[in-house]
C-alpha cells in the first residue's frame, strides 16, 4: 500500500527532472561538437570554445553583462534589505498594504510592459530635464534594480520571520544599545538572505533581455541581446559553447552560495 | 531601530518603487492618449501651450481605435490568455505531483530536490528555450532520433507553432508552480491524510478531498505566478512560435521597435494591465495576507 501510494509521485518527479535538464544536457553535450551544423554529431572538439573566447563582440557583450547585473545587484540589496525588514519588522505602518502591493506587483508584471513603460518615463525625463541624455549601462541598470529588489525583500523578510526573535529582545534586555543589536545580532543572522538576494538579482538582470532591450541605447548590446540576435538566425555552435560556460558559472556560484549559506548557518545557530 | 531609521527603511524603497514603477505606468497611460507622429520621439505632446499664453490639452483616443478597428489585436489577446491558461494548467498536472513527491520524500532529502527545481530556474532563460529550438527543429535532434530509427519518414513539424509555445512556457515556468505548492504542502498538517487514511479513504481520493484543498493557496499562487507572465509572454512567442503565433506580448513588441508606433504600444500596454489586473490584483493580495505579521 505504501509502495503504491509513494511509487507513483516519486516516478512522475524523476519524469518531471528528466524534463526539465534532458534539453540542457543535449545543449551542453552538443556545445562538444565538432560539426558546424548544431544537431549533427561529428565528432569531439572544443574548438568553438575558443571561438567563444576568441570573439569580441562576446567578450565585450558578457562584461557589459558582468558590470550591470553587479551593480543592479548591489543598488537592489541596499533598497530590497530595508523593504523586508519593513515587511516583516515594522508591524502594521501605514500604508503596508500599498508597499506590500507595490514590491509584490513586479514579481508577476509581464517584462514587456515593465521595459516599456521604463523606457517612456526614461525618455520623458530627458525631454522635461536633459537627463538621461544617452540611454545605455545606467538606463538598464535602473530598470534591473526596479524589478530585482522585490526579490531582495521578499527573501530577507522571509529569513527574518523564520528566525528566533529572542535573541535580539534578549540582548536588548541586557542593555544593548538597538544598532549594536542591528550590527552583531541581526544582520548576521540575515547575512545568508542578502547573500542569496544579490545573487538572485545578478543571475534576473544578467539574464533579462526585454526589459534591456527596451531601455537600451546604441552603444550598449549586452549578452542576452547578443545572443537573442545571433538565435533568431538560427542555431550556432558558438552560442552552444557559450551557454555551456554560462551554465558552469551559474551552478559554480550555485554551490558556493549554498556552502557559504551552510556554513553561516551552523556558525550562527 | 528609531523613528527615524524606520521611516528611511521604508520611504528609500518606497520612493524608488514610485518613481520607476508607478510613475512610468501613468507616463504610458497618457501616452496612450497622444496622437502618433514620426517626430522623435514619435508621439504629439498632450498638454500643448496654446498662441494665448494657456495650456491646451488635447488627448487623442485614436490609438484605442486603432486597437478596435483591427482584428488582429483582439486575436493576439485571446490567443496570449489561451495560451498562458492552457500552459498554466499543463504547469499544474506536472507540478502538483512533483511538488507532492518532494513533500514526501525523506526530510533530509527534500532540499536538494527543491535545489533541483530551482537550479533551471537560475540558468539563462534564453538558454534554455535555445535548448529546445536544438530539440525540435526539423533538422533537430529528436525529428533525427526518429528518422533514423525509422519512426517516421520526413521530419515531424515540432517546431514554428503553437504546440511548441505551449511546452516552452510550461518548461520555462514550471520551477514557479512547483515552489509554491511545495511550500504549502510543507506547512500543511500531515495528520489529517493520515486520518483520511485510517478511515478507508484511498490515495488518490484522499489526495483530492483532502490534500489539494489544504494546499489550495500555494496552488492559486504558483498559477498566478505561471499565468500572468505567460500571457505576456515575447521570447518564447518569437523564438518558438510560428507566423500566425498570436500573442499580445509579441505584438507588442512589432509595434514598438518595427512599426515605432509608441503611441499603439502604449495603448496595447494599457489593455493588456486591464485585461491582468484582477489576476495581478488577487496575486497582491495573497502576498499581503501571507505575509501578515
Amino acid at each position: 500500500m505504501t509502495a503504491v501510494r509513494v511509487g507513483f509521485p516519486r516516478i512522475l518527479l524523476g519524469l518531471g527532472y528528466a524534463f526539465l535538464y534532458a534539453p540542457i544536457a543535449l545543449l551542453v553535450i552538443y556545445s562538444f561538437n565538432e560539426s558546424r551544423l548544431v544537431t549533427v554529431w561529428g565528432g569531439f572538439s572544443t574548438r568553438w570554445y575558443g571561438e567563444v573566447l576568441a570573439n569580441e563582440r562576446i567578450v565585450d557583450a558578457a562584461w557589459l553583462s558582468l558590470s550591470i547585473a553587479a551593480m543592479s545587484a548591489t543598488v537592489a540589496v541596499l533598497l530590497g534589505t530595508p523593504a523586508g525588514f519593513a515587511l516583516a519588522r515594522f508591524g502594521r505602518f501605514s500604508g503596508r498594504t500599498v508597499f506590500a502591493g507595490l514590491l509584490a506587483a513586479p514579481l508577476v508584471m509581464p517584462e514587456v510592459i515593465t521595459g516599456l513603460s521604463l523606457l517612456l518615463l526614461f525618455v520623458g525625463l530627458e525631454e522635461s530635464i536633459g537627463w538621461p541624455n544617452e540611454r545605455g549601462m545606467a538606463t538598464i541598470v535602473i530598470a534591473h534594480v526596479s524589478f530585482t529588489m522585490p526579490y531582495v525583500a521578499i527573501v530577507v523578510q522571509a529569513r527574518l520571520a523564520g528566525f528566533d526573535r529572542n535573541l535580539e529582545e534578549a540582548a536588548l534586555d541586557l542593555g544593548a544599545r538597538p544598532l549594536a543589536v542591528l550590527r552583531s545580532i541581526t544582520l548576521p543572522l540575515t547575512a545568508p538572505a542578502i547573500v542569496a538576494g544579490w545573487l538572485l538579482s545578478f543571475t534576473l538582470s544578467f539574464d533579462d533581455l526585454v526589459i534591456a532591450s527596451f531601455v537600451t541605447g546604441p552603444g550598449a548590446t549586452t549578452l542576452p541581446m547578443l545572443i537573442f540576435s545571433s538565435v533568431r538566425l538560427g542555431l550556432s555552435p558558438q552560442i552552444n559553447a557559450l551557454a555551456t560556460m554560462m551554465l558552469v558559472a551559474v551552478s559554480l556560484c550555485l554551490v558556493v552560495a549554498a556552502w557559504m549559506m551552510g556554513r553561516r548557518q551552523t556558525v550562527s545557530s | 531601530m528609531s523613528g527615524r531609521h524606520r521611516t528611511l527603511a521604508i520611504a528609500a524603497p518606497f520612493a524608488w518603487m514610485l518613481t520607476f514603477f508607478v510613475a512610468p505606468l501613468a507616463i504610458v497611460l497618457k501616452i496612450s492618449f497622444s496622437e502618433s507622429t514620426a517626430e522623435r520621439p514619435p508621439y504629439a505632446p498632450l498638454f500643448e501651450m496654446g498662441t494665448d499664453g494657456g495650456i491646451a490639452f488635447q488627448p487623442s483616443v485614436s490609438a484605442y481605435l486603432l486597437l478596435l478597428s483591427d482584428s488582429l489585436y483582439f486575436y493576439a489577446f485571446l490567443g496570449s490568455l489561451r495560451i498562458a491558461a492552457v500552459s498554466t494548467f499543463v504547469c499544474l498536472l506536472i507540478g502538483l505531483p512533483m511538488a507532492y513527491a518532494i513533500a514526501r520524500s525523506r526530510p533530509e532529502r527534500r532540499n536538494l530536490l527543491v535545489l533541483l527545481v530551482m537550479l533551471p530556474f537560475w540558468t539563462s532563460f534564453l538558454i534554455r528555450v535555445y535548448a529546445w529550438m536544438a530539440l525540435l527543429k526539423p533538422t533537430g535532434i529528436l525529428n533525427n532520433v526518429l528518422i533514423s530509427l525509422g519512426l517516421v519518414d520526413e521530419p515531424l513539424p515540432l517546431m514554428n507553432n503553437d504546440f511548441a509555445v505551449h511546452l516552452g512556457i510550461v518548461y520555462s515556468y514550471l520551477p514557479f508552480m512547483v515552489l509554491p505548492i511545495y511550500a504549502a504542502l510543507e506547512k500543511m498538517d500531515w495528520t489529517l491524510v493520515e486520518a483520511a487514511a485510517d478511515l478507508g479513504c484511498r490515495p488518490l481520493r484522499t489526495f483530492f478531498a483532502v490534500t489539494t484543498p489544504l494546499c489550495w493557496h500555494g496552488i492559486a499562487a504558483g498559477s498566478l505566478l505561471v499565468f500572468i507572465p505567460a500571457a505576456g509572454e515575447f521570447v518564447i512567442p518569437d523564438l518558438l512560435g510560428g507566423p500566425d503565433t498570436l500573442m499580445v506580448g509579441r505584438v507588442l513588441w512589432t509595434e514598438f521597435f518595427i512599426n515605432r508606433d509608441w503611441p499603439a504600444a502604449a495603448a496595447l500596454t494599457i489593455a493588456m494591465l486591464s485585461v491582468l489586473l484582477l489576476p495581478i490584483l488577487a496575486f497582491q493580495r495573497m502576498g499581503v495576507d501571507t505575509d501578515r505579521p
